[in-house]
């Protein structure tokens, strides 16, 4: 039987798409201005579903925290890593102002969201067979 | 009991990201920074087309090949593949996405394939959502899965109903990834030719 858990891992990838679909619509209208409106938006939304996921996750019992902050803090890295390359490219194609800021708040939103995401993935097996045993 | 995997004598000691590898990922990864600081076409060129051939022919041989073997495989036999396959992999294809991306964004500002006006601009804002596409399922279905799945396969009484299910996702999304690349040759191979 496999361990009834809250959809974080659904909310998750919600917050990565609203995020992706923020980079496809301004990498869609370049070299012309950023659509900032449609865009702040996306982030906003993908920032509360992130956080709404960190409340569901806090308040989760007998869950694999340890390997749950294992898998999370590896893939930060790695990620960080792609994000790193993302941002370089975009400083070095003179992206600024506001566009460059909200283009690092999304990195930054699916730095929380992926790692988040892995953990949760992997833990969540680990704390099923923990409850059961 | 029957959903567990009891150890096999011949299961490997599963490493989740094979550590020898890591120096040929920073060693490109390095040569990428370059290209772009660079901005050479050539150099440019090279890291697109070889790292999007790599990557398309990687996932169309999984989504066509492997996928359907894999499908028809016992669980045991999956699992035991899995365990070799998917720690290579998980240094390969984000490696893979990163060059081409990256080499890609920078090629098409060089060539102002992105000055190009609409309607023939919706064949790179098609590129965008074939990408788009694909980093969602991979990144937030396909990579969890196959991440779980190592992990799994390292405890002592692995459980098979978890592997298959995990697995069973790996078989559907690598033929929907698949299916994306058909869509990514048709919409390179056009703008290739502008």
């Amino acid at each position: 039987m496999v361990r009834k858990l809250p959809p974080i891992a659904e909310i998750a990838v919600g917050a990565m798409t609203l995020i992706i679909v923020g980079g496809i619509t301004l990498a869609s209208r370049l070299p012309r201005p950023a659509p900032m409106p449609v865009l702040i938006a996306l982030l906003a939304a993908a920032a509360v579903l992130v956080l709404v996921d960190v409340m569901l996750l806090a308040r989760l019992r007998d869950f694999a925290w340890p390997l749950f902050f294992k898998v999370a803090k590896w893939t930060l890295l790695a990620y960080a890593v792609m994000y790193g390359m993302l941002e370089f490219t975009f400083v070095y194609d003179h992206v600024g102002g506001s566009t460059l800021a909200v283009l690092t708040l999304m990195l930054v939103v699916i730095a929380i969201d992926v790692p988040l995401l892995f953990g949760f993935s992997v833990a969540r097996y680990a704390g099923e067979r923990q409850a059961a045993s | 009991m029957a959903d567990v995997l009891v150890g096999a004598p011949s299961r490997p000691k599963i490493q989740i990201v094979p550590v020898r590898g890591l120096p040929v990922v920073a060693v490109v990864l390095a040569g990428l920074v370059a290209t772009i600081a660079a901005n050479k076409l050539w150099a440019l060129e090279f890291y697109h087309v070889a790292g999007g051939g790599m990557w398309t022919a990687l996932d169309l041989f999984l989504g066509f090949v492997i996928g359907p073997i894999l499908a028809k495989m016992p669980v045991q036999a999956r699992a035991e593949f899995s365990a070799r396959f998917m720690p290579k992999m998980l240094l390969i294809m984000p490696t893979l996405v990163t060059m081409t991306l990256a080499s890609g964004w920078q090629l098409a500002r060089l060539v102002g394939n992105l000055e190009v006006g609409y309607p023939k601009h919706w064949w790179l804002t098609a590129s965008f959502i074939v990408v788009g596409v694909m980093a969602v399922i991979a990144i937030g279905v396909l990579e969890p899965a196959n991440i779980a799945v190592l992990f799994e396969m390292r405890k002592p009484a692995p459980n098979g109903e978890v592997i298959a299910r995990l697995m069973r996702r790996f078989i559907y999304t690598a033929g929907i990834t698949g299916a994306m690349q058909i869509a990514t040759l048709i919409i390179m191979t056009r703008l290739a030719s502008w």
